[in-house]
C-alpha cells in the first residue's frame, strides 16, 4: 500500500495566498468598522465630560433665567414629556391599528405594497416637510394655532412608522399555528387576534414604542413651527398652550444666546443623549430578553 | 320516496346548516367593526402621505402658478427674500448646498458603512456581533440637533485648527456631520440585506474549498446587490432631506461652493431659518412652501427607486 502523500493535507501555495488574502479583508473591514465607531466614541465622551459638570437637580429642576444665559432646563424637560405624551397617545393605538392591518388582514398585493411605499415615505419625508405640513394643516386648516395639540399631531404622523414596522415584526413572529387553532375553535378573526396574537407579541410591540419615545423626544425640527417656542416663562397647562421642548431648547442655546455660560448648552446636550440613549438600550435589552425567553 | 322529496328535506337541512353557520352574535358585529377599524388605521400611512403633498402643495402652489418662473427658480443662485423691492428667488446655490454636503457625505459613509455591514454580518461572531450591532443602533439614534450642535461647538475650532482656515462651519464640517449620521443608518440596512441572503448559499460555497472572503466576494456581495444598493439610495435620501444638523454646521451662507471650506446653505436649512419670519400667505412664505414640494417629490422618487430596486432582485 502506497504511503499517504504527507503534502496532501497541507496548504497548496493558493490556499496559504487565499488566507492570506481573506485575513488581508478581514482585518480591513474591521478597520472600517472601527473607524466609524471610534470618532463617535470620542465625540460622545467630550459630550460627557463637558456636559456632566453641568449637570446637577438645581440644572434639571429650574427654569433659565438670567435671559438663557444661565441657570437650568426645566422647563423645556417638561414640554418634551408634554410633547411626547400627547404624541404616543395619538399615535401608538393607530400604529398598531395599522400593523395589525398588515400582519393579519393584508394580502401579498399591489395595495398592501402601497401601504408598505407609503409607511418608508412617511419616514423618509424630510423632517421639515413634516414641519411645514403640520403648520399648514394642524395650525392654519385645522385652527389648532401653535400648540402642544398641534405639535403632537405633526410628530405623531412622522414618528408612526417605528410604532408599525416594530409592531408588524413582532406580529409576524407569532406562529401561524397559533392563529389557526384558536380559528378551529370557532374564534373570530378579532378574538384571535385579541387573546392569541396580541398576548404573545405585547413585549414586542412595547420595544418598538419605546423606541418611538426616543424618536419624538429628539426631533426638532416638525416642533419648530407648529407649538414649540424659543422661551417661554409659562408652564404648559393645556394641549393648546406653547411649550419648550427639550431639542429646540437645545439648537436655541447653541445658536441664539449670546454670552452664554459654556456649560449651559453642554448640559442641555447631554440630558438630551441621556434620554435618548436610555430610552434606546431599554429597547434594546427588552428585545434581547424577549429573545432568550422565546419558547417557539 | 320520490326525488322530489328527498330534494325538498335537503333545501331544509341546508338552510338549517346555514342558520347554525350563521352567527351574528355580538362578538360577530364585534369582529365586523374592528376589521373595518383596522382597515382604516391600516390606510392612514397612504393618508397621511397625501395629506403631508395636499397641504404643502395647498400653500405653496399660489406662487407656482402666478409668480413662479421654472427657470429663474431652478438655474439662477441668487436668493434675497426678504428684499422688499426686488425679492429674488432662485435655489441653484442652495441645491448646490445641499448636493455638495450630501455628496460629500456619502463619500465617506458609502464605503464605510458597507464595510462596517460586512464586516458585522460575515466576519465578526458571538459577542463582538452583538456588541457591534448594538453600537450601531445606539448611534443611529442620536437626534439630528445634537449633530448639529457637534458640528458647532466640536468640528468647527478642530477645522479651523487643523486647515487654518477663519471659519469651520463649511461643507467639509457637514459632510462629516452628515456622514457620521448616516452611517450608522446604511450600516445596518446594508447588514439586514446580507443577512437575507440564505446561508445555504454560503455552505455551497464553502463546500467548494473558498475562503470567507471568497464566499462574500464571489457569491454573498451578488446575491445582496439590489439590497445593498437600495440601502444607499435610502441614506441618500436622509442626507438630502436632513435639517437641523446641516442648518448648524454648514455656516448657512448662500454661496455654491469653489472648495470644500466654503460655507454654503441647504434647501432644507432656508426653509428651518427663514420661515418663522415669514408673513403667512405671503410670497416669501409661499415659496419656502414650494422648496417644500421640491423636497417632498424629490424624496419621494428617491424612496420608491429604492424600494423597486430591492423589490426587483426579489422577484428576479
Amino acid at each position: 500500500m502506497a504511503t499517504a502523500n504527507p503534502t496532501m493535507f497541507q496548504a497548496s501555495d493558493l490556499n496559504q495566498h487565499n488566507e492570506r488574502v481573506q485575513r488581508r479583508y478581514r482585518l480591513l473591514f474591521g478597520l472600517m468598522t472601527l473607524l466609524l465607531i471610534t470618532p463617535v466614541m470620542l465625540i460622545l465622551g467630550t459630550l460627557v465630560v463637558k456636559g456632566g459638570a453641568a449637570i446637577s437637580w438645581e440644572f434639571l429642576l429650574t427654569a433659565p433665567t438670567d435671559g438663557m444665559r444661565t441657570g437650568g432646563l426645566f422647563p423645556a424637560l417638561l414640554g418634551t414629556i408634554w410633547l411626547v405624551t400627547v404624541a404616543l397617545i395619538l399615535s401608538v393605538p393607530i400604529g398598531i391599528f395599522a400593523a395589525i392591518y398588515l400582519s393579519e388582514y393584508a394580502g401579498d398585493n399591489w395595495f398592501t405594497r402601497t401601504i408598505n411605499l407609503a409607511i418608508i415615505n412617511l419616514a423618509g419625508v424630510p423632517s421639515i416637510v413634516h414641519a411645514l405640513f403640520g403648520l399648514g394643516a394642524f395650525v392654519l386648516f385645522f385652527k389648532f394655532g401653535t400648540s402642544i395639540l398641534a405639535a403632537s399631531l405633526t410628530l405623531a404622523v412622522m414618528t408612526m412608522p417605528v410604532v408599525i414596522v416594530a409592531t408588524r415584526e413582532s406580529l409576524q413572529a407569532v406562529p401561524q399555528a397559533f392563529r389557526e387553532a384558536c380559528w378551529n375553535m370557532g374564534a373570530t378573526r378579532w378574538q384571535t387576534i385579541r387573546r392569541v396574537v396580541l398576548p404573545n407579541s405585547i413585549t414586542g410591540i412595547l420595544t418598538g414604542v419605546i423606541l418611538e419615545v426616543s424618536r419624538t423626544a429628539g426631533e426638532t425640527a416638525p416642533i419648530m413651527f407648529t407649538g414649540a417656542v424659543f422661551f417661554t416663562p409659562f408652564l404648559p397647562q393645556s394641549v393648546f398652550d406653547q411649550t419648550m421642548a427639550l431639542s429646540l431648547h437645545l439648537f436655541v442655546a447653541a445658536t441664539q444666546v449670546p454670552e452664554i455660560a459654556e456649560h449651559v448648552p453642554f448640559g442641555i446636550a447631554l440630558v438630551l443623549i441621556g434620554l435618548v440613549l436610555t430610552m434606546n438600550s431599554v429597547s434594546i435589552a427588552f428585545r434581547m430578553w424577549l429573545r432568550g425567553k422565546k419558547k417557539w | 320516496m320520490s326525488t322530489s322529496t328527498q330534494a325538498l328535506r335537503n333545501r331544509a337541512t341546508d338552510a338549517r346548516a346555514a342558520e347554525d353557520f350563521d352567527r351574528r352574535d355580538p362578538d360577530w358585529y364585534v369582529d365586523k367593526l374592528l376589521a373595518g377599524i383596522v382597515f382604516v388605521c391600516g390606510i392612514s400611512a397612504i393618508l397621511f402621505v397625501l395629506g403631508i403633498f395636499f397641504f404643502v402643495t395647498k400653500e405653496g402652489i399660489g406662487f407656482v402658478f402666478e409668480k413662479m418662473d421654472f427657470r429663474e427658480f431652478f438655474l439662477t443662485p441668487y436668493w434675497s427674500p426678504s428684499d422688499a423691492e426686488d425679492p429674488e428667488y432662485g435655489i441653484l446655490a442652495l441645491m448646490a448646498g445641499t448636493a455638495s454636503v450630501t455628496g460629500l457625505a456619502m463619500l465617506v459613509a458609502v464605503p464605510f458603512s458597507l464595510g462596517a455591514a460586512i464586516f458585522i454580518a460575515e466576519f465578526a461572531s458571538g459577542k463582538t456581533r452583538e456588541v457591534l450591532k448594538v453600537l450601531v443602533e445606539l448611534l443611529a439614534a442620536i437626534p439630528s440637533v445634537v449633530w448639529g450642535f457637534i458640528g458647532l461647538v466640536i468640528m468647527n475650532p478642530l477645522l479651523i485648527k487643523w486647515f487654518d482656515i477663519p471659519v469651520g462651519l463649511c461643507v467639509l464640517n457637514a459632510g462629516i456631520i452628515l456622514g457620521l449620521m448616516a452611517a450608522p443608518i446604511m450600516t445596518s440596512i446594508a447588514e439586514d440585506a446580507l443577512k437575507a441572503v440564505p446561508d445555504r448559499y454560503r455552505e455551497a460555497a464553502e463546500a467548494m474549498g473558498a475562503t470567507r472572503w471568497q464566499v462574500i466576494y464571489k457569491v454573498v456581495l451578488p446575491a445582496a446587490k439590489n439590497g445593498l444598493l437600495g440601502g444607499v439610495l435610502l441614506g441618500v435620501g436622509r442626507g438630502f432631506g436632513e435639517t437641523m444638523a446641516v442648518l448648524m454646521a454648514t455656516g448657512h451662507a448662500v454661496n455654491i461652493p469653489d472648495s470644500i471650506f466654503d460655507s454654503v446653505r441647504a434647501l432644507t436649512a432656508t426653509i428651518a431659518a427663514e420661515l418663522g419670519e415669514a408673513v403667512v400667505g405671503g410670497e416669501h412664505y409661499q415659496v419656502l412652501f414650494t422648496i417644500g414640494i421640491f423636497l417632498f417629490l424629490v424624496t419621494f422618487i428617491i424612496n420608491l427607486s429604492a424600494d423597486l430596486i430591492v423589490r426587483g432582485i426579489r422577484k428576479g
